[in-house]
């Protein structure tokens, strides 16, 4: 025991040497940036003072460009004021942005156009019906889908040169053809009044299983609207009696009450489908 | 003013001056780093006891870490240095004695090239361990010899330049 402590005292400076060493190195390669806090903690916050300080008199030297960096965007705002433009009273700009062909060669189907809604009606047992300020003039013809950005909001039903109506799923009369996105079973889509929330969507089988917060997008079947364009979760499950099939309430995905900006869809087929059904029709009569 | 006050306040205007100036050269920092806050052990009292050497490098050490994120690789270095510090003075004492008649290394008590010496080992030491810790975590021999050879060479202009501005007094002891 005498001897260790004699070894202790007599190699003092090495050991303390090689202790403080190991202490830094193990610092070293064990430090990693996700522990900072470890090693920083309080002393973080006095080096963050001295930084602090450095960074308030760095800035002074680079006030000029900062200055200049402030005018720059200054300008580029007040570039972009809408009081530096006149609004053009009627849209007569038609651009051709839609190329019938991609480049592998895919038809195209679905042109998009955007739309502002000008006047919207939300009765609680009405019809309703929604003004965009496009109309024939910017190519929108009747039977195209209107989508707004949370999903679905109606069809086109009348033009006039700048303006047309839609005709919203809030509308006795609209039908829309969904689908369930994880099953893939399409019904139609209708509005029986009342809550401007709730939609009604018939014939998807018993035989499927549904659950509530499913969600309802186009099918694939719909001549208006490319699919899977978001139009309802389901909130309510009622088994029809009389029937084999359900009846489900959901809950739009679009608020129809605070509409601003749509979008026009145009299938550039439908009219060569409904062409062709209508001619089948008639064919096996 | 005591020896522990200045040396203490030397710790901050070195450390304050090795991160705020030293460190804001960045076109430089791909091959050189230059050092100067080592300084403050080579300018400790002769009278400094081992034990008290090495735990103010690692303290030195360990105060510049906290500023560039780096815990220990500082302090490593600088444990070091403080270890070797008193080896090299025995060493490069012009005579005997010299280290009784004054308080700290400077180019009055040790002479200009047994202090100019003592320095460039210290500054070659500290960067070789500096930039060789550096190297572990990057790799790149010819790139750390080089870093190391240069670095050094900037840092001892520092310390001339240093020792040109702010000659320290230094009053000659006598027992008698």
């Amino acid at each position: 025991m005498r001897n260790i402590f004699l070894f202790i005292r007599r190699y003092f400076n090495v050991l303390l040497f090689l202790i403080l060493e190991i202490v830094s190195l193990s610092m070293l390669f064990t430090y990693n940036r996700f522990h900072e806090a470890f090693f920083m903690g309080i002393s973080g916050d006095v080096t963050g003072k001295f930084y602090a300080q450095y960074t308030k008199v760095h800035n002074y030297f680079h006030l000029k460009e900062e200055n200049e960096r402030l005018a720059r965007e200054n300008l580029a705002l007040l570039q972009a004021l809408p009081a530096n433009y006149q609004a053009r009273l009627d849209s007569s700009l038609v651009l051709k942005d839609s190329i019938p062909v991609d480049s592998l060669g895919h038809l195209r189907k679905f042109v998009w156009r955007g739309a502002m809604v000008i006047n919207n009606s939300i009765a609680l047992a009405a019809n309703n019906y929604i003004t965009l300020d496009k109309g024939s003039n910017d190519s929108i013809r009747k039977d195209m889908g209107v989508v707004g950005p949370e999903g679905v909001v109606g069809t086109v039903v009348n033009v006039s040169p700048h303006v047309c109506v839609v005709m919203s799923l809030l509308h006795r009369q609209s039908r829309v053809s969904g689908m369930l996105r994880r099953t893939r079973d399409s019904g139609p889509i209708e509005w029986e009044g009342g809550d401007p929330s709730i939609l009604i969507m018939r014939d998807i089988p018993k035989s499927v299983r549904v659950a509530k917060g499913d969600t309802v997008v186009t099918s694939t079947y719909s001549d208006k609207f490319p699919s899977g364009i978001p139009i309802g979760t389901i909130m309510d499950i009622t088994s029809d009696p009389a029937s084999n099939f359900y009846i489900l309430k959901l809950r739009s995905a679009t608020h129809f009450g605070r509409l601003q900006h749509v979008y026009v869809v145009e299938n550039t087929l439908r009219q060569e489908q409904m062409a062709l059904e209508d001619a089948t029709k008639k064919l096996i009569k | 003013m005591s020896d522990l006050l200045k040396n203490i306040g030397r710790l901050f205007l070195f450390v304050l001056a090795q991160v705020f100036i030293l460190n804001q050269i960045p076109p430089l920092h791909s091959f050189i780093i230059p050092y100067i806050y080592y300084l403050f052990i080579l300018w400790l009292p002769f009278s400094t006891s081992r034990f008290v050497l090495m735990i103010a490098g690692f303290a030195c050490g360990l105060t510049l870490d906290y500023f560039t994120k780096t815990p220990g690789l500082h302090a490593a270095c600088c444990v070091l240095i403080a270890y070797f510090r008193p080896f090299l003075i025995n060493i490069l004492v012009p005579q005997q004695g010299a280290e009784m008649n004054f308080r700290e290394p400077s180019v009055k008590s040790l002479g200009l090239a047994p202090y100019l010496t003592y320095v460039l080992i210290m500054t070659l030491l500290h960067h070789f361990f500096v930039f060789l810790l550096e190297a572990l975590q990057f790799g790149g021999i010819v790139y750390f010899i080089g870093k190391t050879l240069a670095s050094t060479v900037v840092s001892m202009v520092l310390v001339i330049i240093l020792e040109l501005l702010f000659p320290r007094k230094q009053k000659f002891i006598t027992n008698t």
